[in-house]
C-alpha cells in the first residue's frame, strides 16, 4: 500500500535556511550529499557548488537567448527563467543510461545530459524542427504538442521493460525513463493514458510535473481542484510534491523515484512547485493575467539565490568563485550568440527530405516538379519512371 | 537505412500447408501476422481484445498463446494510448502492429497519428524511424451500429509521412500485412471488414519485400484487364468493380479493366495512367464519400496526365456527403454493381 501526502519535500528555505523535520528525514538521509550541515560538509559544498554552477549556466544561456529573440536572431524562446532548480536537481539524478522525453522549456535539463545549448536554438531559429540527435545524450527532441510525449516516454519504458533493464541490480544498465511536463499537460488527455498505461505495466517511468502556476495565461487552479501530484494516487502510483525552487530537494525526490524505477518499482509522478519567473513565450505578456505583487514575492524565492545563500551561510562562497562563474557565463553566452548567428536555412531540397524512410513516389514526383520549376524547366509528367516496373497481377480471386 | 532485400516468407504455421485453398481473408490475416511475429521478435501486437478474445473479428485468434501476453498485449481501452505508447516502443527499436478496433473508434487516436507518428521521421531529420502498422477494420456492409462502418482513409492520406494501404484479397491480405509490417514507415492498414469471411487461395511461400522491395505498399494490380473503361477501386470496392465488369462483358461485351489501388498513399500514378491511356475513360470507386475523397486525387491527376487521351470525364462512385447511414439503408449509400454500372455508361456515352 503507497502512503499518499500532500506534504512539499523541502530541505533548503527560500532564505538557504536548512530545512530539518521529521517528513524529509528520509530525504535529508538521501540528499546527505549535498547538506552542508552533513556528515561530509566539504565534499558536499564541492557539489552543491556543481549545481550552483549549472543553475547559473543556464540562466545564462536563457537571458542570452531572450536577448537574441529581441534581437531578431529567433523566431521565439520560451525561457526557463525561475525553474532552474526543479531541471537541474531532477536532471542531475539521472544515469547516462536513462532516458528523457522533455516538453519546450527543458533547457536546464538538456544541460545537465551535456548537451551543447546552442544546439536547442536550431528550433527557435526556425532551421529545425528537432535540431539534435536524440541517442547522443538519450534526450529526445522538445515536443511542441502538451502532454503528447508522455505516451512516448511510457511506451519506451515499456520496451525498456521487454529489454530486461530493469530490476537486474546493475546499476550501469538499469534504466528508467522520464517524461517532463507542466502544470497545463496535466489536463490532457494523453497524460491520463499515459498515467494508466505506466500503472498497469509497472513501467519504469517517471512522471516529472513542473508545475510553474501559469499555463500560458491560466493559473493551475483552473486546472485542478487538488494538487496535481494527487492525480496520480487514483492510477496508483506515488504522487509526491517537492519544492521545485530547492535544487536538493527537487534532486532528492527525483532520485528515489528514479531508484524506484530502475529497479522495478514502478512509476512515480512528481509535482515540483515553482514557479515561471518569466513569459510563457518572448510573444507573451504576463502584465495582462498577474500581478507584480505575485511575481516579487516567488522573486524572494528565487532558486539560484537561495543556494547562493546557504553556500555562504557555510561561508563555501566567495567573490572570486563568483567572479570566476560570471566569467564562465559570459563565454557560454558568447558561444550562444556565435553560433546561433551562424545557422542558416537549410537547403530547398530539405522540404522533401526524410518526409518518408524509404523511396516515396507522391514526394518523388513532387520534388521533381519543384526542381524543375526552380532551374525553369518545364515537367510534363512527374510520376513516370518512379516505379521500377508495370503493375504486378493481383493475388489470387 | 533503407533495406532492399526480399526476405523468404515466414515459416508457414504448422497446422497450414503452404498452398491454403479457400483461405478466409481474416485467416490470411491471421497467418500473416503469425509469420511476422515468428520472423522477427521485436514484433508486437497491441489493442483491445486481441488476447484471449483473439479480437472482435478473430483477427488475432491464437496468437497471444502462441506468442505470450508480452507479444501480444491487451492494452487499457484506450485508443490515444495505444498509439502513444506504440510510438514510443517503436523509438525503442520494438516494431508494434496496433489494432483499432473499428474505423469510428480511431478518431481518439488522431492526434498521435498525424501529428506523432506521421512526423516524428521527418522532425528528426530521419534520425527516428517509426515502423507502427495501425490495423483498421474499416468500412460497411455488415449492417452495424453507427462508427463501425467508416471509411476515414482520405484524412490520413493527406498526412504525409504514412502509407495508407488496403488489401482486397486473401493473397493479398497475406502478402501486405507482412510487407507492412517489415516497412520503415508507418502504415495504415485497412482491413475490409465486410470481406474478412471471403474465401481465397494463398501461397504462404509468397516473397515478401522489405523496404522499398515491398511493391505491395506502392504497386497497383491490374486484376482484370479490359479496354473500355478503366475502374479503379481499392479494399472492399475492388470485389464491386469485378462483380460490375463481369456483368458488362455478360450483358453487352463492355470490356472493363479494373485496378486495384492497393496502396492510397502513395498512389501508383503510371499504372492507372497506362490503363487510362489505353482505355480512354475512367471511374474510380470507393465508399468513403466522394467530396474531397481518394477519387478526387486520382480525377484530377488522370486530367492531368491522360487529358489528351481522355474521352470522357472521370467520373466518381462512392458515399455522399452525409454522415454513415443506419444500417438498413446502407445499401443505398454503398457503391453497388448498379452503380459502379450507371457510371461506366455514362462514361461510354461521350
Amino acid at each position: 500500500m503507497i502512503e499518499h501526502s500532500d506534504e512539499l519535500v523541502q530541505l533548503v528555505g527560500p532564505d538557504g535556511e536548512p530545512v530539518v523535520s521529521e517528513a524529509n528525514a528520509p530525504y535529508r538521509e538521501r540528499a546527505a550529499r549535498y547538506l552542508l550541515d552533513g556528515p561530509e560538509p566539504d565534499a558536499a559544498a564541492e557539489r552543491l557548488r556543481g549545481l550552483y554552477r549549472d543553475m547559473a549556466l543556464v540562466r545564462r544561456f536563457d537571458v542570452e537567448a531572450t536577448s537574441l529573440q529581441r534581437q531578431g536572431e529567433l523566431a521565439l524562446f520560451p525561457p526557463l527563467l525561475g525553474q532552474e532548480a526543479a531541471q537541474v536537481g531532477s536532471g542531475r539524478a539521472l544515469r547516462s543510461q536513462d532516458y528523457v522525453f522533455p516538453s519546450y522549456r527543458e533547457h536546464g535539463v538538456a544541460w545537465t545530459r551535456g548537451m551543447d545549448l546552442a544546439d536547442v536554438m536550431p528550433i527557435f531559429r526556425g532551421v529545425e524542427h528537432g535540431g539534435w540527435d536524440p541517442a547522443a545524450h538519450n534526450f529526445h527532441i522538445y515536443t511542441l504538442v502538451i502532454g503528447s510525449h508522455a505516451l512516448h516516454a511510457t511506451g519506451y519504458a515499456m520496451g525498456v521493460q521487454r529489454d530486461g533493464l530493469v530490476g537486474t541490480g546493475d546499476a550501469a544498465r538499469d534504466m528508467a525513463v522520464v517524461a517532463y511536463f507542466g502544470d497545463g499537460a496535466t489536463s490532457q488527455g494523453d497524460v491520463s493514458e499515459a498515467l494508466g498505461f505506466a500503472a498497469v505495466n509497472n513501467a519504469p517511468v517517471v512522471f516529472f510535473c513542473q508545475n510553474n502556476q501559469w499555463a500560458i495565461s491560466v493559473p493551475t487552479a483552473k486546472q485542478s481542484r487538488v494538487p496535481l501530484a494527487r492525480r496520480a494516487w487514483g492510477f496508483g502510483m506515488p504522487g509526491v510534491r517537492v519544492d521545485g525552487n530547492d535544487v536538493v530537494a527537487s534532486w532528492a525526490v527525483a532520485d528515489e523515484a528514479l531508484e524506484r524505477a530502475r529497479s522495478g518499482g514502478g512509476p512515480t509522478f512528481v509535482e515540483a512547485v515553482t514557479y515561471r519567473m518569466g513569459a510563457h513565450t518572448t510573444s507573451d505578456d504576463p502584465t495582462r493575467y498577474r500581478t507584480s505583487d505575485e511575481e516579487e514575492s516567488w522573486g524572494r524565492r528565487d532558486p539560484i539565490a537561495r543556494v547562493r545563500a546557504y553556500l555562504e551561510k557555510y561561508d563555501a562562497w566567495d567573490d572570486a568563485r563568483e567572479a570566476a562563474l560570471l566569467a564562465e557565463a559570459d563565454e557560454l553566452g558568447e558561444h550562444v550568440r556565435t553560433t546561433v548567428r551562424a545557422m542558416d536555412a537549410p537547403p530547398a531540397s530539405r522540404l522533401f527530405e526524410h518526409v518518408y524512410a524509404t523511396p516515396q513516389a507522391q514526394v518523388a514526383a513532387e520534388r521533381a516538379a519543384f526542381e524543375a520549376y526552380e532551374a525553369g524547366e518545364p515537367v510534363s509528367s512527374p510520376f513516370e519512371g518512379l516505379l521500377d516496373s508495370p503493375a504486378t497481377t493481383g493475388g489470387n480471386r | 537505412m533503407t533495406a532492399t532485400a526480399v526476405r523468404p516468407a515466414g515459416p508457414a504455421p504448422s497446422d497450414l500447408p503452404h498452398g491454403v485453398a479457400g483461405m478466409p481473408f481474416a485467416k490470411a490475416i491471421n497467418a500473416g501476422l503469425r509469420a511476422a511475429l515468428a520472423s522477427d521478435d521485436k514484433v508486437l501486437l497491441m489493442g483491445e481484445d486481441i488476447g484471449a478474445l483473439g479480437g472482435v473479428f478473430r483477427v488475432t485468434e491464437g496468437l497471444q498463446a502462441e506468442f505470450g501476453e508480452d507479444r501480444v498485449v491487451d492494452t487499457p481501452l484506450a485508443e490515444s494510448g495505444i498509439v502513444g505508447t506504440a510510438i514510443g516502443l517503436a523509438m525503442r527499436g520494438y516494431r508494434p502492429v496496433v489494432e483499432i478496433q473499428f474505423d469510428g473508434f480511431i478518431f481518439p487516436a488522431y492526434d498521435q497519428i498525424t501529428t506523432q507518428l506521421a512526423k516524428i521521421h521527418f522532425r528528426t531529420a530521419g534520425r527516428i524511424e517509426l515502423p507502427v502498422v495501425i490495423r483498421v477494420p474499416f468500412g460497411g456492409g455488415i449492417g452495424a451500429i453507427e462508427h463501425h462502418s467508416e471509411s476515414p482513409e482520405a484524412l490520413f492520406a493527406h498526412t504525409a509521412g504514412l502509407r495508407v494501404v488496403s488489401p482486397s484479397s486473401p493473397q493479398d491480405a497475406y502478402t501486405m500485412i507482412q510487407e507492412a509490417v517489415a516497412s520503415p514507415d508507418p502504415v495504415l492498414f485497412l482491413e475490409p471488414k465486410g470481406r474478412y469471411w471471403e474465401k481465397g487461395d494463398v501461397d504462404l511461400d509468397a516473397p515478401v519485400g522489405v523496404g522499398a522491395a515491398a511493391r505491395t505498399l506502392d504497386h497497383a494490380a491490374v486484376v482484370r484487364p479490359g479496354t473500355d473503361v478503366t475502374v479503379v477501386a481499392y479494399g472492399p470496392t475492388v470485389h464491386t468493380a469485378l462483380a460490375a465488369a463481369k456483368t458488362a462483358a455478360d450483358e453487352d461485351g463492355t470490356s472493363i479493366e479494373v485496378v486495384d489501388l492497393r496502396s492510397v498513399s502513395p498512389v501508383d500514378v503510371p499504372t492507372v495512367v497506362a490503363s487510362v491511356k489505353k482505355t480512354g475513360r475512367c471511374v474510380v470507386v470507393h465508399e468513403a464519400p466522394t467530396f474531397h475523397g481518394v477519387g478526387a486525387e486520382i480525377a484530377a491527376r488522370v486530367t492531368e496526365e491522360c487529358f489528351y487521351a481522355l474521352e470522357a470525364p472521370v467520373l466518381r462512385v462512392g458515399g455522399y456527403h452525409a454522415p454513415y447511414p443506419v444500417a438498413k439503408l446502407e445499401h443505398d449509400y454503398l457503391p453497388s454493381v448498379d452503380r459502379v454500372l450507371d457510371a461506366v455508361d455514362r462514361v461510354l456515352a461521350h
